[in-house]
Formats: structure tokens, C-alpha cells, sequence
């Protein structure tokens, strides 16, 4: 069973966001590092890059597969975590802490409100099987 | 395809069992990783053993008089050269000179051979194979659903399944086989394999599956820190591309021929007439127009299969086979390029979802075991 932390906010392509403010903090879900497998790369942006909602922001490589990242709400890059270029493995083991990805000064405070829920996104993981 | 209809192998339970994440490979249900992960399955099986279920590929029977003969037509190694006990890598060619599959050959006698050949493709093989069957004498028998195969590979492989057999292991040489009883199974055991390591292939009856694995597992310690891990098709794969082994479907097609694929060493055109000789002695005396390489990323990035190859801005060629190495910790991947370019030390641009990375084409096998 995925480990879905009832405090965040979860899309469709399996990213988590943490709002703080106008920050947000994004990284991909424990179904997401699951069903990725053993990751060993990641593409990060860079600190300024401006992004719209639902645009890849970077990728994510595991041993097997790629799978991109995207950003659900529209900002501007303030951090990436670089901790992950020297050790990718975090985004393993553990997704929403020390595997977060990068943290987004976001262009509409309010714009994570309409991501889904905890709850919202353990019933769409359900139906996806 | 729904999982329902996917086949399954006699190890389907042991694989849930084991936590094992369940993928559709060419129709088969199989496990593309347990619970530890490819990198520790392919490390595991780099430095202890990894235990694989490859009960998927295809076992085919050819007995009577006109057995070596007749396998000899259709494939492009000699078999005439091999003895009883002795195994064969091969390739079955179409009339263009294209695999139609690569696969081992083990003579069991004059009259006996075993064809092993990829699950993808086993029912395309048995109608190629009963089709050119003209006056031989021979029997064909498609047996693949009959035998569980069961791979220990690793450098203690031969430890582990020393514990299970009174069969001397060390009388079986590469490339060798015997029949003998492990765990009290009738098996033939061989020492193949499809990950550059020391190990065996054991094929026993099916309804001897799950015994064997269990066996096997118990046998080299599974759960502890240094124990065999059983191992998923990620690692299978992530292991015979380090060791410079082609897949079939990538590195070799029915539109490549082994000489192209870097298979001239079992292209045995001296032997005589073979289904696609013709055509491959033409293309030896002309030279092949493209070659495959190895390659390493010198960028940060990893070339997956299908991505374009450039040189001099130009598109050239295609990776057949991409992925990070988790033993040698660098991003590899096979090619094939023009003969022109296929020297080691070449630079080569690979297009990374619209990144040009830079590469270099490297020797293979790019890993090779200490013996």
C-alpha cells in the first residue's frame, strides 16, 4: 500500500506539493518511486526557471524507465534540492522528505487548493489498480 | 492484455510470494523485480548469486537420423562440430539473412537435439522451424510448457547447487551440459547463462518448479545479508547488457543480420548451405554497411532503446539497447551505426528527448568477470 501523507497535495501524474506561503515544494509520490524502481538520475531545472501549470519541470530516470516530472501549478523555480544529483536514491526512500525534488515561488498563492486531497488520491490510485 | 490472460510460469505463485512486481513480457506474466530492487538483484548476482525464473523460453525437441542435419540448415553455427553433452549459441536466419531468433543448441546425441529459444518467440519459431521441414528424417516436438527453467548465476552459483546434486559440477565446462538429479528431480543441468557470470540453467519437469526454487533460495541463504537474491527480468537485462549479449527484438531482428549484430563468430559460412548463406556470404564479401557498438554517455544522461545516434550533426544510426550499468556505474547502450563509424573512441551524439549528449563508442563486452 502506497504511503499517502494526509498533509499534502497530490495530482493525477503522481507529484506531491507542500504549500507554505506562496512556496511550494514538489517531488514525486511512493507509487510513483514504486513503480519507477531504483532511481539513478535526475534532470532538475534551474533556479529562475519559469514554469506554466502541467509543464515537465524535469525527469526523473530509474534503471528501466524515464518518466517526466511535471509541475501543477505555475511559478518560479526558488530552490532545487542538490542533494539528489549525488544521491538519487532518496527519491526511493523517502519521497516526500529528503527526496523532494525542487520548490516553486508559486505566480497564484491559492493555486494548490484545487490539486487533490489525500483522500482524493488514494481513491484514484485505487481505480488505476 | 489484461493479467488474466498473460501466461504463466510453474514459479507464478513463488514470484507473488516473494513480493515480486509482475509485468506482461511478450505475453508472459513475469517478474520485473522483487522487493530488493534491480540494482541490488544485478549487484547481488555480480558478487554472490541471483536466482532467475526462465521457465518463459521455449524448449523444442528434434530426434531422428536427420537431427544435425537438418538443424544444421536452419541455423548458423556448426552444428556438426558439437559432441554429446556440448551446447551451442546460434542463430535461426530467414532467407534475407535476418534472425528469425537466436538460441542455444544442445546435443544430447547424433539423434537428439534440444532447441532453447525466447518465450516472445517461441510459437513463430515452431511454425519456422515444422515449415522447413521437407523429407528429413526428424521429429519435432514443441515442449516449452513441459519444463521449468531455473537460472543460478553468480560467483557462487556452483556452491549453492553443489549442495542440491551428487552430479560433479566441475566435470560440466561453459557451454556444457549433463542429465543428473538435483534435490531428487530428474534435471539437466547447464552451465549458461545470460549474465556474463559463472552459473548453471536447470531444466527439470514442471510440476518441479516451485521445489527447486525454494530449494535453490534455501540453498544459498536468501534473507540473509550475502544470500542469493532471487532476481526480475530488469536485472536479467541490466546484467546481459553489461556483458555485451544481444536481446532478440533489439540487438538482432528479422531485419538484422548476425554479421551486422557483431555474430560473424557464429556465422559459420565455411560449413556449407544454410537457410540465408547465400545472402550472408554476399554481404561478408561486400562488407556490412553498419555495424553494432558499445557505447558509454560521457554527458550526464542515459540513452534508452529507439533513441537517434548522430555524428557531424548527422542522424547515422539508433540505440538498440540504453540503460544505466549498475555494476560499472556508468550509462551504456548498444548501437548500430555505419561501419565507418563503428571504431572504439568514436564520439557520438545521442538525442536525449531532444538533447544531443555526447557518448564514445567503447569495446564490448563492456563487463567481463574476473575468472
Amino acid at each position: 500500500m502506497a504511503n499517502i501523507p494526509e498533509n499534502l497535495r497530490y495530482t493525477k501524474d503522481h507529484e506531491w506539493v507542500s504549500v507554505d506561503g506562496d512556496s511550494a515544494t514538489l517531488g514525486i509520490t511512493d507509487y510513483a518511486q514504486n513503480s519507477l524502481g531504483d532511481v539513478v538520475y535526475i534532470d532538475m531545472p534551474r533556479v529562475g526557471d519559469k514554469f506554466g501549470a502541467h509543464e515537465a519541470f524535469g525527469s526523473v530516470e530509474s534503471v528501466k524507465a524515464v518518466s517526466e516530472v511535471f509541475t501543477p501549478i505555475a511559478g518560479e523555480v526558488s530552490e532545487i534540492n542538490e542533494g539528489l544529483n549525488d544521491s538519487p536514491e532518496k527519491v526511493n526512500s523517502d519521497p516526500y522528505g529528503a527526496g523532494w525534488m525542487i520548490k516553486v515561488k508559486m505566480d497564484n498563492a491559492g493555486a494548490a487548493d484545487a490539486l487533490l486531497s489525500a483522500d482524493e488520491y488514494e481513491e484514484y490510485l485505487s481505480t488505476i489498480g | 492484455m489484461s493479467s488474466d490472460e498473460l501466461k504463466r510460469t510453474p514459479l507464478y505463485q513463488a514470484h507473488i510470494d516473494l513480493g515480486g512486481k509482475m509485468v506482461d513480457f511478450g505475453g508472459w506474466n513475469m517478474p520485473v523485480q522483487y522487493p530488493a530492487g534491480v540494482i541490488e538483484e544485478h549487484m547481488r548476482t555480480r558478487t554472490k548469486a541471483g536466482l532467475f525464473d526462465v521457465s518463459h523460453m521455449g524448449e523444442i525437441w528434434v530426434e531422428g537420423e536427420d537431427a544435425i542435419p537438418f538443424v544444421n540448415r536452419l541455423t548458423t553455427n556448426d552444428v556438426t562440430k558439437l559432441v554429446d553433452g556440448q551446447a551451442q549459441y546460434s542463430a535461426l536466419t530467414n532467407e534475407n539473412g535476418g534472425v528469425v531468433d537466436d538460441l542455444l543448441v544442445y546435443r544430447f546425441d547424433q539423434d537428439k537435439l534440444l532447441l532453447v529459444v525466447n518465450a516472445g518467440t517461441t510459437d513463430k519459431d515452431w511454425a519456422w522451424i515444422t515449415s522447413h521441414k521437407g523429407d528429413d528424417n526428424v521429429t519435432l516436438t514443441n515442449a516449452s510448457a513441459d519444463y521449468c527453467q531455473i537460472a543460478v548465476q553468480g560467483p557462487l552459483a556452483k556452491i549453492i547447487l553443489e549442495k542440491l546434486t551428487d552430479t560433479d559440477l566441475d566435470e560440466i565446462k561453459y557451454y556444457h551440459f549433463t542429465t543428473g538429479v538435483v534435490d531428487g528431480v530428474d534435471a539437466m543441468i547447464s552451465r549458461t547463462g545470460y549474465t556474463g557470470e559463472d552459473g548453471f540453467e536447470v531444466y527439470a519437469a514442471a510440476d518441479k518448479a516451485r521445489q527447486l526454487w525454494d530449494k535453490l533460495l534455501e540453498a544459498g541463504y536468501y534473507g540473509t545479508e550475502n544470500g542469493i537474491l532471487p532476481a526480475g527480468l530488469a536485472a536479467r537485462n541490466t546484467l546481459r547488457l553489461e556483458a555485451g549479449m544481444s536481446l532478440y527484438g533489439h540487438e538482432i531482428t528479422d531485419e538484422i543480420t548476425p554479421l551486422e549484430a557483431n555474430l560473424g563468430w557464429i556465422t559459420k559460412l565455411q560449413k556449407g548451405e544454410f537457410t540465408g548463406s547465400d545472402k550472408l556470404n554476399e554481404e561478408k564479401q561486400r562488407g556490412v554497411s553498419r555495424r553494432l557498438i558499445g557505447f558509454e554517455m560521457t554527458d550526464r544522461g542515459i540513452a534508452r532503446d529507439g533513441f537517434d545516434v548522430y555524428i557531424n550533426a548527422k542522424k547515422v544510426g539508433y540505440v538498440t539497447s540504453g540503460s544505466p550499468a549498475p555494476f560499472l556505474q556508468k550509462n551504456i547502450g548498444m548501437a548500430f551505426v555505419p561501419v565507418e563509424f563503428a571504431n572504439v573512441g568514436e564520439e557520438l551524439k545521442i538525442d536525449v528527448r531532444g538533447k544531443q549528449l555526447s557518448a564514445v563508442v567503447v569495446p564490448t563486452p563492456f563487463y567481463r568477470r574476473q575468472k
